[in-house]
């Protein structure tokens, strides 16, 4: 079994063993335990992967081969670069985290852990795969569990946001299937077989036409899934009524999934259709910036305050991603990773407040930093990472964006950068805001004096989302380096 | 010709013997036992089942009128399992409500003559042939969905089944007279060689088409579906949407394939228009079904419409991604129609709202009911997407980018109904579930094994690559 094939193996088997738990203690440990080799195999594979890199200068390493479907092409492709690496990094930190803030979880306990456990081995064959079909069955993996997840175990409207968020991710995954069509067919251009794997297409030069026809579906096809505007209205409600891990799971990391397509399929496989219509996306992506930055403002549902600001955060991803520039480029892969970090650790206090005080709304809460002191702190760090200080991954992030977005000489190119800086700001207001509102002041409610204390498994989950903000945001240079050296082949294939 | 060359009818004698095989049982096993019959019939089948899958010689017979081929033969031994699946769910409706009649044996009669119809329908090398298989599929049916003979709307659905499938058989007669006319032949050999456009072909190309199409319920021949699933007893309804349109559906794509080749530029036209009306037409009017009869009336209607768009491709691509999808239906379709059996049999309930809250109570067959809409809606890892993706491939290799995009779309509003069943399974509580129950171990075992087609069908792929292979025999 190669270090790969181990991240698909592994959840699998957890999921097979979990259906044969009895009770609630070893659902957890079974769970619990899974996650851990996760988390072990992880980290394992970014020293296995600095190793090889020394020795190995090909765009992917630890690649595998093996025929599917052989009258299609269709392989089971894998491989990794440090991007991948990264993010299935943030993956398995953001499940292990997912998996401890569920601990108290009641109804359905073995069902519950099943799903997210299938949820995270879409997201890690996505991650891995080099094959676009490999990919999109992945890419549908990922999504589907979702239903069950927010349907059974939500809250709020659940039914209602459940439905909404899987027909609209799979309304784009259909968009995206006839994207990926195109670019099948089209992969003989050059007189070679038709193939899925994204390396073998990069050498081939699709027509300019098929090009500019499918790089919409395909673009699309991703970025709905990382929030793009108008796309965006399952995220919010989704998010909402989403159980905490879940919500966790999803903007940490199901929504990384969308920039990570754009710029590996989308873009470096349509670089022309990419320069077509590039300027359309700018647009949208700028929108969404400042939209969910301003609407962030306006909300008191704690939850739909992170959901907006997500649609900002990853707006700002493909935003970087569009700016075609080495340095945005790494910019979006950080702002991917430190996004993930940051919107989990938020769901996670989120979810704690309000098992405590069972309100989200802001307005009622107040004087938090009185009686949950762990949280409040906490969320303050997050808060900060957030809207970008320096010594937190955030800053690092949109540093890197905007640096490289401004290199652009375009007028038009400078003013979207201009426009999307400006968010920065407004980022501070919802942030300090809320900050502000809820854990300074008096404590308006005096149920709050009693709230009962932070247990082992919360803190274990929070602290394991906070030291990669730290660490990020302090040491990012080996991350950055590793993101830099992986960037450099795809951007070279867009320009 | 030999007594050898009978071999190659092996499926057509094997089941000839098990029909008299029954009868003579029907004779002489006591009344008081009649319980065994089921067994002895499911028994036998299984039988035939098993040495179905042994190789055949490619061959042909009575002057061409039989041939068989190993695609011709691999679809008979894919009938056969959908028959054999069909009849372990029924087994249980069977010793509880029919044999007690003393109606059990002329139940298996008539579905495996029906079958035996099927078996000489795609076998057929000319006109007669195929249209004497045709009725012979057709007629026993319709007795079937009267069977609930107690039932007004059981015989109701009985009626409007023979009525319209008359109907369409003599639409289809008149197109191949039209064919034959201009072509001054019968047989499928000699059509190829002279057929050329002209307008009385396209005529008895178009009749012929509506008669099948009838068959395999496609709009705007659809009307008589809803009514007659919801009537008919439901392994019937089951043996209509999956057996019955399968057989059509192979059928017609032979024929297309090959006699009606030249005419491919004229019936393409009409297969993409159909395929267009058949996906939005069977999706839309399953939104809103609450009769679980009904609702998996429509989706079957849809998905037919999925399967033209392999259809229209005329390729061995396409030839291939029709068998593999039909074979993958069969089971989706089946395990579907199992769930809703047996919870009919043990509660009697048929409604979408009762089914609320059934994974609490029983959650093996929610689990199982939850994988057949999966597959039935094209989720991967299950083996219905891959299916439809393939399906999708078809039509985009030979350039059908829009009616790829209207299929995808397609998909999500099947997506949103199947879900409102996930929904009322696993989302919804009621005061008043069904209650636990256990199935008896037929019914287990067809389950089981719909289930392990609809996990394996799709990630093995060799099984793919054979039907691949298989294809090439009409291209």
């Amino acid at each position: 079994m190669d270090i790969l094939s181990l991240f698909l193996t592994v959840p699998i088997i957890t999921v097979l063993v979990l259906f044969f738990t009895k009770g609630l203690q070893q659902i957890r440990l079974v769970s619990m335990m899974g996650s851990i080799i996760q988390l072990g195999m992880a980290i394992h594979l970014i020293f296995a992967y600095f190793n090889e890199r020394a020795v190995n200068d090909s765009i992917m390493v630890f690649t595998k081969d093996i025929i599917w479907f052989k009258h299609l092409n269709i392989h089971y492709a894998i491989g990794v670069d440090g991007i991948s690496v990264a993010l299935l990094l943030l993956t398995a930190i953001v499940v292990l985290a997912g998996v401890f803030i569920s601990w108290k979880i009641k109804d359905l306990p073995k069902e519950f852990f099943i799903s997210l456990l299938v949820l995270s081995i879409g997201v890690y064959g996505f991650f891995i795969s080099l094959d676009l079909f490999t990919m999109f069955v992945f890419f549908e993996i990922a999504v589907i569990p979702m239903y069950l997840l927010i349907g059974i175990w939500g809250s709020g409207p659940k039914e209602y946001s459940a439905m909404k968020l899987t027909l609209m991710l799979m309304g784009a995954s259909a968009v995206l299937l006839v994207g990926i069509l195109g670019i099948y067919f089209n992969s003989n251009a050059d007189g070679g077989a038709l193939t899925f794997n994204i390396l073998e297409i990069a050498q081939v030069n699709i027509p300019v036409e098929a090009q500019k026809l499918f790089f919409p579906l395909t673009f699309i096809g991703f970025a709905v899934i990382g929030a793009l505007f108008p796309f965006h209205t399952w995220s919010p409600d989704g998010h909402a009524s989403a159980p905490t891990a879940v919500s966790m799971l999803h903007a940490g990391v199901l929504m990384k999934l969308g920039g990570y397509g754009v710029f590996r399929v989308a873009m470096y496989l349509l670089p022309e259709g990419t320069m077509h219509w590039s300027w359309i996306f700018i647009i949208l992506s700028v929108i969404g910036v400042i939209y969910g930055a301003f609407a962030a403002i306006k909300q008191t549902d704690l939850k739909y305050i992170n959901a907006y600001s997500s649609v900002s955060h990853l707006g700002l991803v493909l935003f970087a991603l569009l700016m075609l520039n080495k340095t945005s480029w790494n910019g979006a892969i950080l702002q991917s990773l430190s996004h993930g970090f940051m919107t989990a650790l938020f769901f996670a206090l989120i979810g704690m407040i309000y098992e405590r005080t069972l309100t989200r709304n802001v307005t009622k809460l107040g004087g938090l930093l009185k009686v949950i002191p762990f949280i409040s702190v906490v969320y303050v760090i997050g808060g900060l990472a957030s809207l970008g200080l320096p010594g937190l991954s955030g800053f690092v992030a949109e540093m890197n964006i905007f640096v490289g977005a401004f290199q652009h000489e375009d007028m038009f190119y400078r003013v979207a950068t201009i426009i999307s800086v400006s968010a920065i700001v407004v980022t501070a207001v919802y942030i300090l805001r809320v900050v502000g509102i809820m854990l300074m002041g008096p404590v308006k409610n005096n149920e709050f004096l009693s709230l009962s204390r932070v247990t082992w498994y919360e803190k274990t989950g929070i602290l394991l989302l906070l030291i990669p903000i730290v660490g990020i945001g302090v040491a990012p240079l080996w991350l950055s380096d590793m993101i830099l050296k992986s960037v450099q082949p795809f951007i070279e294939g867009v320009l | 010709m030999t007594i050898d060359s009978f071999l190659i009818m092996r499926h057509e004698i094997l089941l000839l013997a098990i029909i008299l095989l029954l009868v003579a049982g029907e004779i002489f096993i006591p009344e008081n036992k009649k319980n065994s019959m089921v067994h002895l019939a499911i028994f036998l089948f299984g039988l035939h089942t098993v040495i179905g899958f042994l190789p055949i010689e490619e061959d042909s017979m009575f002057g061409g009128s039989f041939h068989t081929n190993d695609l011709i033969h691999f679809f008979k031994s894919v009938l056969n399992v959908g028959v054999l699946i069909l009849l372990l769910i029924s087994a249980d409706w069977l010793q509880e409500k029919i044999v007690s009649q003393n109606r059990g044996t002329e139940f298996f009669i008539l579905m495996f003559s029906s079958l035996f119809g099927m078996y000489f329908m795609i076998s057929a090398g000319d006109f007669l042939m195929f249209y004497l298989g045709l009725e012979l599929s057709t007629l026993p049916v319709a007795a079937l969905a009267a069977y609930n003979i107690t039932k007004r709307i059981s015989s109701e659905s009985g009626i409007k089944f023979i009525l319209s499938s008359a109907l369409a058989s003599g639409v289809s007669l008149f197109g191949m007279s039209m064919l034959y006319a201009t072509s001054g032949s019968i047989y499928f050999n000699d059509i190829i060689e002279v057929i050329a456009p002209s307008n009385l072909t396209l005529l008895g190309a178009v009749l012929f088409f509506a008669g099948l199409a009838f068959k395999i319920s496609l709009v705007p021949f659809h009307f008589w579906t809803a009514d007659v699933y919801e009537g008919a007893p439901i392994s019937i309804a089951s043996y209509l949407s999956v057996i019955s349109k399968g057989a059509a559906v192979f059928i017609l794509m032979i024929l297309l394939f090959t006699v009606l080749k030249p005419l491919i530029h004229a019936w393409e036209n009409i297969v993409y228009s159909i395929a267009l009306a058949t996906m939005f037409i069977g999706n839309l009017f399953a939104l809103r079904q609450q009769n679980m009869k009904r609702f998996l009336a429509f989706s079957s209607i849809a998905q037919a419409g999925f399967i033209l768009l392999g259809l229209i491709t005329g390729t061995q691509l396409g030839t291939a991604t029709i068998v593999y999808f039909v074979l993958i239906y069969i089971c989706s379709n089946l395990a579907a129609f199992g769930v809703v059996q047996s919870i009919s049999l043990q509660t009697g309930k048929e409604n979408m709202s009762d089914y609320e809250g059934l994974y609490r109570t029983n959650p093996n067959l929610s689990l199982v009911m939850m994988l057949a809409l999966f597959s039935l809606a094209g989720i991967p890892p299950v083996a219905g997407f891959f299916g439809k993706f393939f399906l999708f491939t078809a039509a985009a290799s030979e350039g059908y980018y829009l009616l790829v995009f209207f299929a995808v779309v397609n998909v999500i509003i099947s997506l949103y109904y199947y879900l409102l069943v996930v929904r009322a399974m696993f989302l919804r509580k009621s005061d008043h579930p069904i209650p636990f129950f256990k199935n008896n171990l037929y019914m287990r075992l067809g389950l089981i094994l719909t289930v392990i087609g609809i996990l394996v069908l799709g990630l093995y792929s060799p099984l793919y690559d054979y039907i691949y292979e298989l294809s090439s025999v009409f291209n």
